[in-house]
């Protein structure tokens, strides 16, 4: 029983990975004002580019590194739409997710089903990981699950602690005011919806290189869309988008915990998409106004207006 | 020096909305010919066969037809939802809640009852369940402030996999023979086809009368100008007393309601038994919103739309074939036309003039 729960934990962190670094990558957007329903498209673009490369090449890290370029410049369209021309956010992104989606389908159709014989050797900490149980959940992970805490307490610190952050925020909450301080909104705006697509993507190149170590079309199975979720649980902040996507990692495996219970796995699968509305209730729930979204988010930004 | 200066534009006739419309397509399909042409693949050739594939043959326009059906019917719902800026993603969901309900209407008395009542209960039933899925997300919001977009997509895993939990379990029929999926629905449940054709016209005919009634309910009653107020001013709307939970409940219900219709025509139209969700919805809740955003939102203009993209559902099919291209095709360009289409709003809320100054 120790065994079986140590290594739910373990599997939990592991899919709790793609949900962190997504969460992070959104709420950097969301807090510059822009919503990015784009993510699980993007997602998608990441996880093939990321297999492609890695394929071919036969460096992982490289793969890595492409799907970031990639995903970073497919999110230009949504950048473009919602901030030049001050399109509807929620269509432009999903607009973008059935692109990415697509666009990831026909590139990847060579490559479905062959299996990547490259392997990303897990990260062992000398020391800690030889702490009983939290050496074997924390410190015996692949290197996505340290990037990706790293990145989070990065993202946290620089969207709190420094000037860009700060004018990142003031864009977000009053875009009017930022702009008489000499902040360029639009400029900020881009570099916020496209640093959000460099996350999404790199979330997409962990399932497919690391998580499934395969290409199917549709991999992503809804985890963007739970991303975007979680970017509410977390509070638009990248610190407690970690614990918020470990919670929810452990959704994903627990249902491979009760199968042998005999429960249907249909149900179970069902675990994280109901756990995700149950949770939003229970924020609500307990105090709507700490639901403090950026004031303009979704709000297109026209300069010179009153 | 050349400069760049916008303007807003307030009046905006039909004629430059379709002219907008037209425009945004033609700039869609230039970029859908690049990425054809990266993919090794002649555009010109691949875009003929798409529109022949659907519209240049008898079997194609049927076809087309046939999966105009639930694009339409979703379609008109989603005008309603999207004006009041309910931003419905679950209308996938709500027809496999429609489908759901019509089975079990449909197996449970469709022995004992004759098709003139048994028909009409079974889209009844279809209009229930898709309506009950799509208040939650109502409720939700109002209630609980939880955003749509991510209640409404949470929803149609949910119920996907409620379905598939239905068919491999306790609906699973021995008529499948060991496969997913429920007997057969009896003959008095199953929809009558246009001979030689998939079209079931019964569905059809409803998709149509929908859509002009939705018209009516959008323009013509005080519910469809609340439902305008709340997506276009919703302070104002406060303001004038009206109750939002109501309004945004009775518009889900119409449009999940609309979407479980698309549910029952696919399952008792032409399926005749409740399969994987995959086989009764091919993203129709998805491509409906592309179709309800090309109608610009009015009721009536979704019946070409949704014809429109069914076309290219059936071309895409036809290309797959004959150019040995992946189903993700048809994605890729209906995604392209849904963001030059929103693009194109820009052009038509602004004047755009060009400024030539010796500075």
């Amino acid at each position: 029983m120790e065994d079986i729960i140590i290594s739910t934990l373990q599997r939990a962190m592991v899919a709790g990975t793609p949900l962190l670094l997504a969460t992070t990558g959104e709420v950097i957007c969301e807090r510059s004002g822009i919503l990015n329903l784009g993510v699980e498209g993007v997602m998608a673009i990441g996880a093939v580019v990321a297999f492609i490369v890695t394929m071919t090449t036969g460096q992982p890290w490289l793969g890595v590194l492409a799907a970031i370029a990639a995903g970073m410049a497919i999110s230009i369209i949504h950048a473009f739409s919602s901030i030049t021309l001050q399109a509807n956010q929620v269509v432009s992104g999903l607009a973008l997710t059935m692109l990415g989606l697509g666009l990831s389908g026909m590139i990847g159709k060579p490559y479905v089903g062959k299996p990547l014989s490259i392997k990303m050797e897990d990260w062992v900490i000398p020391y800690l990981s030889d702490i009983p149980y939290l050496g074997k959940i924390l410190f015996s992970q692949g290197p996505f699950f340290y990037l990706a805490i790293i990145l989070a307490f990065a993202s946290w610190f620089f969207l709190e602690r420094t000037l860009l952050g700060v004018q990142i925020r003031s864009t977000g909450e009053n875009p009017k005011a930022a702009e008489t301080q000499g902040v360029n909104v639009s400029k900020l705006r881009y570099f916020s919806v496209i640093i959000g697509g460099g996350f999404s993507a790199l979330a997409g190149a962990h399932l497919s290189i690391s998580y499934s170590k395969s290409w199917i079309e549709g991999m992503t199975a809804g985890r963007g869309w739970i991303a975007i979720a979680l970017t509410i649980f977390a509070l638009w902040n990248p610190g407690r988008a970690i614990w918020a996507a470990f919670l929810f990692g452990g959704f994903f495996v627990v249902q491979y915990l009760l199968q042998p219970l005999g429960i249907s796995p249909n149900f179970l699968a069902m675990l994280p998409y109901v756990a995700t509305l149950f949770i939003l209730v229970l924020i609500s729930l307990k105090d709507p106004r700490k639901l403090n979204a950026p004031a303009m988010l979704a709000e297109p930004y026209k300069r010179g207006e009153r | 020096m050349i400069k760049i200066k916008t303007t807003d534009r307030y009046n905006i006739t039909a004629l430059r909305s379709f002219m907008t419309n037209i425009f945004s397509l033609l700039a869609a399909l230039v970029v859908i010919s690049i990425i054809f042409l990266i993919a090794g693949v002649n555009p010109f050739f691949a875009i003929s066969e798409i529109f022949s594939g659907s519209f240049g043959s008898l079997y194609g326009i049927k076809e087309t037809l046939t999966k105009a059906i639930p694009l339409i019917l979703i379609g008109t719902g989603l005008t309603l939802a999207f004006r009041a800026k309910f931003w419905n993603i679950g209308a996938e969901g709500q027809m496999l809640m429609g489908a759901i309900f019509a089975t079990w209407t449909g197996l449970t008395f469709g022995e004992s009852l004759p098709s003139y009542i048994i028909v009409p209960l079974i889209f009844l039933a279809g209009f229930i369940g898709g309506a009950l899925w799509g208040i939650i997300p109502a409720i939700l919001k109002i209630k609980y402030s939880i955003n749509e977009v991510i209640s409404t997509l949470m929803l149609n895993y949910i119920c996907a996999e409620f379905l598939t939990m239905l068919i491999v379990g306790p609906w699973k029929g021995k008529e499948r023979f060991g496969f997913p999926g429920t007997n057969n629905f009896p003959d008095s449940a199953i929809l009558g086809l246009i001979p030689g054709s998939r079209i079931h016209y019964a569905t059809l005919i409803l998709a149509v009368i929908c859509a002009i009634l939705l018209c009516v309910v959008i323009y013509k009653t005080r519910f469809g100008y609340e439902a305008r107020v709340v997506g276009e001013n919703p302070d104002a709307g406060k303001y004038a007393g009206i109750n939002f939970l109501k309004t945004s409940l009775i518009l889900m219900a119409i449009s999940g309601g609309l979407a479980g219709f698309a549910g029952v025509g696919e399952v008792a139209g032409i399926h005749h038994y409740l399969g994987y969700p995959a086989s009764v919805s091919s993203g129709y809740g998805f491509t409906a919103i592309i179709v309800a955003w090309l109608a610009k939102l009015n009721p009536v203009y979704t019946v070409i739309s949704g014809i429109f993209f069914a076309g290219i559902l059936v071309g895409g099919d036809a290309i797959q074939i004959s150019l040995g291209l992946p189903a993700a095709t048809v994605e890729i360009v209906n995604g392209t036309l849904l963001i030059f289409l929103i693009m194109g709003d820009y052009f038509l809320n602004h004047k755009i003039t060009l400024q030539f100054s010796n500075k």
